[in-house]
């Protein structure tokens, strides 16, 4: 059964892990990443994304020292890239609490391959974003008092609940502080197994990161049990984050962000650059570690039908906001509209039309949504046009105002630019290190998986492994199965 | 290796016993014997090793339901009535401000961070519970001292009948851990 023709066939239960390999080789596969010596191309792809890492650092110790004066937003622009950077960063960290929570509750079981890698990939993503609100403040040691409702001499007045902007420092941090919970429960059971392999050191400092853990019937269910509710609790969380974010635009009097399509809108959005982002990762990943196996065409395959479908809905919702715009009779929000597709940012609008709306479309093609080559382009144009959506939605409202007196045209510096090419650099290291340090899949959720579906499936002859030496399956499994 | 029993008996004179391993290579032959020991021969003081949660073992060794949801609930709660609290204090009592002619305090605006807090503090009740029932963190455990205890973590199913069950003989639970399919069956010391 090492490849099944019918693999890819909607009406056949899907093969999630081709070749029936071992418990053991799985274990080995995704844990030899982690022991085995550094390879060569590691050391130059790290080389390259921290040298960018410190433009970022270069960048930002630059505006710690002269002032946020060298960001290109001014009045009319007060929010520029700097807000489009955070919500295209934090959007990107939507996928992961997404396959982790929302995919769990749905017995997604595809998602076992995908989901350490995308829930490392959402803290990442969100320690970019938390770079803009912090940096913006142009005093990034003084954002505490100003971000939190700290007791302080120094400014005397607590944080103003009544604004959104508040909310979003609740929402972000808790979202933040949630995920990097969710992924470190679940790599306690893997780093259990690392600590097991190894000796001297190594198995000292995975033996404290691990907690000690032991896979006891008890520990798991209490174990499971913390899982169930993290992902259930996880669930509205994901879609609060991008709804507060999208509150900052829709609680404001602005032309083109004061509408209430604003938070279902953003989440689909997020889903749909986050998965994008995953795609762009994973398809490099499950090559460079050979782990093709293990996140086979059918996860990719999944992944670009949510980009579809999200991608669908973003351009539903776009064709919904011209609609509002005409049919609402309100003037200045259709002077908004018509300036936005043909205005002096037009050329920002049809990128993100092309990118958003139309490429998404060729996901319908079977050929094209499990071609590798294919996927990997895609969801670069589908990260591209995210963040233009987000410079689409910020600048086209703020530049022109309602006098036009005030009006004016925003241009990023080249400190702009690089600090958010840095950012990149940042993502990309801290992904690679993940990737060297610590084991990738899932594996106690993967080997759980292969083997629970082979309990189940004893009866019909297939399993994991080899034969099994009794196929009979004891009534108290079929009682436990769901 | 599948039918094959090897009885290795340590010396562990010196030191007390914590219980007698069993090994088994397939997650439903744990489950099997697990049944077999609990409710046919009447061990209680039972535990089932496996290096990812296997569907039926709680019902064939007994082990109880978590009652994690109780503690993220209380935990939720109090995450909810600290956020009412901390905006109702800063906001409407200790410094008003009127802005944008917003009243000092309603629950309309408060549902943002109200949420978020709530969710947070369940999460952490959530993971903090959950170590918390579990023993965790722990340095030392006695199962460590098996020799094959990584495979536990890897591909290998361990049955301990520990020695504070009250029916627990070395001789008697070796016999039955080879009778109900253990591949390999060890006396661990404490």
């Amino acid at each position: 059964m090492a490849t099944n023709p019918a693999a890819l066939d909607p009406r056949v239960k899907p093969i999630l892990v081709q070749g029936n390999p071992t418990l053991h080789k799985v274990t080995d596969d995704i844990s030899k990443i982690t022991e085995d010596q550094t390879p060569f191309k590691w050391y130059i792809a790290i080389g390259i994304t921290s040298t960018i890492t410190l433009i970022l650092l270069a960048m930002l110790t630059y505006l710690v020292f002269t002032g946020i004066g060298v960001w290109g937003n001014n009045v009319p622009v007060a929010w520029a890239w700097d807000i489009t950077n955070f919500v295209f960063w934090i959007g990107i960290g939507h996928a992961g609490t997404l396959i982790s929570a929302i995919l769990f509750l749905f017995r997604q079981k595809w998602r076992t391959s995908i989901n350490r890698a995308a829930e490392a990939m959402t803290l990442f993503a969100v320690a970019c974003a938390a770079i803009y609100p912090l940096f913006h403040t142009g005093r990034p040691w003084r954002a505490a008092y100003w971000l939190l409702p700290l007791p302080n001499a120094y400014l005397g007045v607590w944080p103003n609940f009544r604004s959104p902007l508040v909310w979003d420092v609740f929402a972000v941090s808790t979202y933040a502080t949630v995920s990097a919970l969710f992924w470190y429960v679940g790599l306690i059971p893997d780093l259990a197994t690392l600590r097991d392999r190894a000796r001297g050191l190594r198995q000292k400092i995975f033996g404290i990161a691990s907690l000690g853990f032991r896979g006891t019937a008890r520990v798991w269910n209490n174990y499971e049990k913390a899982y169930l509710i993290l992902a259930a609790i996880s669930t509205p969380l994901v879609l609060s984050v991008h709804s507060i974010v999208s509150f900052d635009f829709a609680t404001s009097v602005l032309p083109g962000w004061h509408t209430t399509i604003f938070p279902p809108y953003f989440v689909a959005g997020a889903i749909f650059s986050g998965f994008a982002m995953v795609v762009t990762l994973m398809v490099v990943a499950r090559w460079a570690l050979n782990l093709e196996y293990l996140i086979t065409i059918r996860h990719l395959e999944n992944m670009n039908k949510v980009i579809l479908a999200t991608g669908t809905i973003v351009g539903y919702a776009y064709a919904t906001e011209f609609f509002i715009a005409w049919y609402s009779g309100n003037p200045y929000e259709r002077f908004i509209f018509i300036n936005r597709a043909f205005g002096p940012y037009a050329w920002a609008y049809w990128s993100m039309i092309s990118c958003n709306v139309i490429s998404p479309q060729f996901f319908w093609f079977k050929k094209l949504r499990t071609s590798v080559p294919f996927m990997f382009v895609l969801s670069i144009f589908v990260n591209i046009g995210m963040w233009f959506e987000r410079f689409v939605i910020i600048s086209t409202s703020l530049h022109r105002d309602f006098l036009p007196s005030s009006w004016g045209y925003f241009r990023p510096t080249i400190v702009d630019i690089l600090t958010f090419f840095g950012t990149f650099g940042l993502f990309l290291t801290l992904f690679l290190a993940f990737c060297r340090f610590l084991p990738v899949i899932a594996m106690a959720e993967i080997k759980g998986m292969m083997a629970n579906e082979s309990m189940h499936d004893a009866v019909h002859g297939t399993s994991y492994g080899p034969a099994p030496h009794d196929p009979a399956v004891p009534e108290v499994l079929e009682g436990g199965r769901h | 290796m599948a039918t094959e029993h090897i009885t290795n008996t340590p010396d562990i004179a010196g030191r007390s016993v914590y219980g007698v391993v069993g090994e088994f290579e397939r997650p439903e032959d744990l489950v099997r014997a697990g049944e077999d020991l609990h409710h046919r021969r009447g061990y209680t003081k039972i535990d089932a090793y496996s290096p990812f949660p296997i569907h039926g073992i709680d019902d064939a060794i007994g082990t109880p339901k978590s009652i994690l949801g109780y503690i993220v609930f209380a935990c939720g709660l109090f995450g909810l009535a600290n956020a009412i609290f901390m905006i109702w204090y800063t906001n409407g009592y200790d410094y008003p401000l009127v802005i944008g002619g917003k009243p000092l305090f309603a629950w309309e605006f408060s549902v943002p961070v109200m949420f978020e807090l709530t969710v947070l503090l369940s999460a952490f009740g959530a993971v903090l519970g959950m170590l918390f029932l579990n023993g965790l963190p722990k340095y030392y455990h006695p199962i460590f001292n098996y020799d094959r205890y990584g495979r536990s973590t890897d591909d290998r199913f361990l049955l301990v009948v520990e020695s504070a069950d009250p029916r627990f003989d070395v001789e008697e639970v070796m016999r039955v851990m080879q009778e109900v399919g253990a591949v390999n069956t060890e006396v661990v010391g404490s």
